[in-house]
């Protein structure tokens, strides 16, 4: 009897060991991974870090308020990757983020980077949202998987040329770019814009990604009596360029893309920098509709301002997560159509996904520096927001 | 009118700087036929150094001691960095076959570099606006006085490094080193200082081109010296390399070739070409110019060197 009971016990107790471990087993926190994909280091890597820095906070606040797919507890890890604003590191450091399983990718910043890792995304069937890429050719490429949180520079370059014809009534006007997909694609759209407004392009100059010397082509452009100067290209160009500008005493504005609109251009060109123009894909930073929380919350965790992108990084991760919470599974191929259907209110504003991935009615805001600052002068809607984007003809190596 | 002239102010500018950088390595190129393909990167880390000083300094003293201290401390960073160099990758390689000390320099060049990029970080380094240099407008050419004073002492600089070769001791002690070691050393010339001391002026030289970039463009980049390195070796080869005025006149040509071309090309050729294509044209002008003279427009054909 004592040694039956004694059997029954032990069995109990087995079974009951048995079943606790089952249950620890299906209460255990499922661990996916987001990718972030941008240039920790190099001349953008204040930019790149900033795009990291809000993927982290939206993964942090996405694991405190917990998030629980087919009822089991899903915690979010970040796989942050340098592509160092390289083509071809950017492929590397995709396949390096597919082999590692993410379920999704928030990057890259560089177009030139974010198009050729696109088809290494799509191949693996990972949704890739970009925060900051804005050539148009990134979303032309008929992949399933790739999207953006920001407007183009189909967008962005004819809302340059609306504001340089109507506000700022330029007749004359010079365009250089760096020779770069993002510099040029700028480039290209905002001169498709102005020549079929009937405003006359007086010289298109283009130069590299590397010049610091600018003086003979703005010398030309002198010569050229051109009243406005646009530039595709960003700030370590743009800086010495208005500077140079102003010592050969070039009268004309200068006019330039996001890529130029930093606190490093202001620091590079010095004084010469007042009165300079740039568009940023986006609301300013303080207008968004969730900006000045995410301001304090990002300001007291990385003890630094944001630079640009960070919120389009936190909202792209949102995105990932909302379509997941959609689909109930953090299973690529099951959440992925979810994504399409996006109707979410992120803290650069209404997000939603037209059938390439662009965001519809990306806001493009308009700056110019007073005093030293990047100020914003008026919130330009996306003037016309679907026409069909010129892709940019660079010869660049990333459009393969 | 005044546009061209523009031009060549431009290119004059630009050309002074690549001048002084080919001097570092036409001469080291005289003495030891050697491509010292690190000078360009001795040129940056002396762009660092002053940007630094400049920091830390910045406030606490007069703007002209400022930049005055910045100099000299450039330049005795970049002196030491030539003397280390040579004694520690070039001499022991000295009677070695012609291509490794040529690879030890690529060597080095990549080492300082990526030196640089741990120190001071891989991004664009400003400089900040330290004095606002009056403009003068004079015939439409526009020009400021810091322009003006890098031009001249570019140029100031040069003549008294001729003036050293040609009329001092050290110096005759350099043009014997350079037209047979050997002999030179029987002589009692002490070859190895020599070369030391060659290397010392030509990083010296460098260090306040350095310094020039920093006043002219405002900003530092620890890949800079790669490309301008480029072009100050093409400015050398273009004089005839190992003569030390080809490489002021070399610098000064290519400088203005490079800004005439930027400027004309394209209406040249009726948008065929755009600015773009500068840099061809540049090397197209160097080929032409090594076809027709082989050894540089100064340099001697009977040149010849173990």
């Amino acid at each position: 009897m004592l040694r039956f009971d004694l059997k029954n016990i032990v069995l109990c107790l087995s079974l009951t060991v048995f079943l606790s471990a089952c249950g620890q087993k299906s209460n255990d926190t499922h661990i996916i991974k987001i990718g972030s994909a941008s240039p920790l280091t190099g001349a953008q890597a204040h930019i790149g870090i900033d795009i990291r820095n809000g993927v982290e906070l939206a993964i942090e606040a996405v694991n405190q308020t917990g998030l629980r797919l087919a009822d089991k507890p899903v915690k979010l890890e970040l796989a942050a990757e340098d592509d160092e604003a390289n083509a071809t590191k950017a492929t590397t450091v995709a396949q390096k983020l597919v082999d590692a399983k993410v379920v999704g990718v928030v990057g890259h910043f560089n177009s030139g980077a974010s198009i050729p890792a696109s088809k290494i995304y799509a191949d693996a069937g990972i949704p890739q949202i970009s925060p900051a890429s804005t050539n148009p050719d990134y979303t032309l490429k008929g992949y399933k998987t790739t999207f953006r949180v920001v407007a183009h520079d189909g967008q962005q370059g004819p809302a340059l040329a609306h504001f340089a014809l109507d506000q700022l009534h330029a007749h004359a006007i010079a365009i250089i770019d760096d020779s770069t997909s993002y510099g040029q694609g700028l480039a290209d759209n905002f001169e498709a814009t102005v020549t079929a407004a009937g405003a006359k392009v007086v010289a298109r100059e283009h130069t590299t990604d590397k010049d610091t010397d600018f003086k003979a082509i703005l010398t030309k452009i002198k010569g050229k009596n051109a009243d406005l100067i646009m530039f595709g290209g960003i700030d370590p160009q743009a800086g010495p360029m208005k500077k140079q500008m102003v010592e050969l005493g070039i009268k004309a504005a200068l006019m330039g893309g996001d890529g130029m609109q930093t606190p490093n251009f202001i620091k590079l060109a010095g004084s010469a920098a007042e009165g300079s123009f740039a568009s940023i894909p986006g609301l300013p930073k303080e207008k968004m509709p969730g900006g000045p929380a995410f301001l304090t919350q990002y300001q007291a965790k990385y003890k630094t301002e944001v630079q640009l992108f960070a919120p389009m990084g936190y909202d792209a991760v949102m995105v990932l997560v909302e379509a997941m919470k959609r689909a109930n599974s953090s299973d690529p191929a099951k959440y992925l159509p979810e994504i399409k259907k996006t109707q979410y209110q992120g803290i650069i504003g209404p997000i939603a996904f037209d059938e390439k991935g662009d965001l519809v009615n990306g806001p493009i805001t308009i700056y110019q520096v007073k005093s030293g600052q990047w100020v914003a002068l008026e919130n330009s809607k996306s003037p016309v927001p679907e026409t069909n984007p010129t892709p940019a003809a660079s010869p660049d190596k990333s459009k393969k | 009118m005044d546009i061209f002239l523009q031009q060549m102010v431009n290119g004059l500018l630009l050309g002074s700087i690549y001048a002084l950088v080919a001097l570092g390595y036409t001469m080291v190129y005289g003495i030891l036929g050697l491509i010292n393909f690190a000078h360009g990167d001795i040129v940056m880390v002396g762009a660092m150094v002053t940007l630094s000083t400049i920091g830390v300094l910045e406030g606490h003293l007069p703007i002209g001691v400022i930049l005055l201290v910045a100099c000299l401390v450039a330049i005795v960073v970049c002196v030491l960095m030539g003397l280390l160099l040579e004694r520690v990758a070039y001499r022991p390689l000295r009677h070695a076959p012609r291509l490794a000390p040529l690879i030890t320099a690529i060597g080095v060049s990549l080492l300082i570099q990526y030196s640089a990029a741990l120190i001071w970080g891989k991004q664009y380094i400003a400089l900040p606006e330290l004095f606002k240099p009056s403009q003068y407008v004079w015939a439409g050419v526009e020009i400021n006085a810091l322009q003006i004073f890098i031009f001249v002492l570019a140029l100031l600089i040069m003549a008294s490094l001729a003036l050293f070769v040609k009329h001092t001791r050290l110096g005759r002690a350099m043009q014997a080193t350079e037209q047979n070691a050997d002999s030179a050393t029987l002589m009692g010339v002490n070859t190895t200082g020599v070369i030391a001391l060659t290397f010392a002026i030509g990083a010296a030289i460098g260090a306040v081109a350095g310094v020039m970039i920093d006043l002219y463009y405002g900003q530092a980049h620890y890949f800079m010296g790669f490309l301008l390195g480029l072009k100050a070796f093409t400015a050398a080869v273009l004089g005839g390399i190992g003569h030390i005025g080809g490489a002021m006149l070399g610098g000064l040509l290519l400088g203005v070739i490079e800004s005439l071309s930027a400027g004309y090309i394209g209406d040249l050729t009726g948008g065929l070409f755009g600015s773009n294509y500068r840099d061809v044209f540049t090397f197209f002008v160097l080929i032409g110019v090594l076809m027709l003279r082989p050894s540089g427009l100064l340099g001697r054909a009977t040149t010849e060197r173990a």
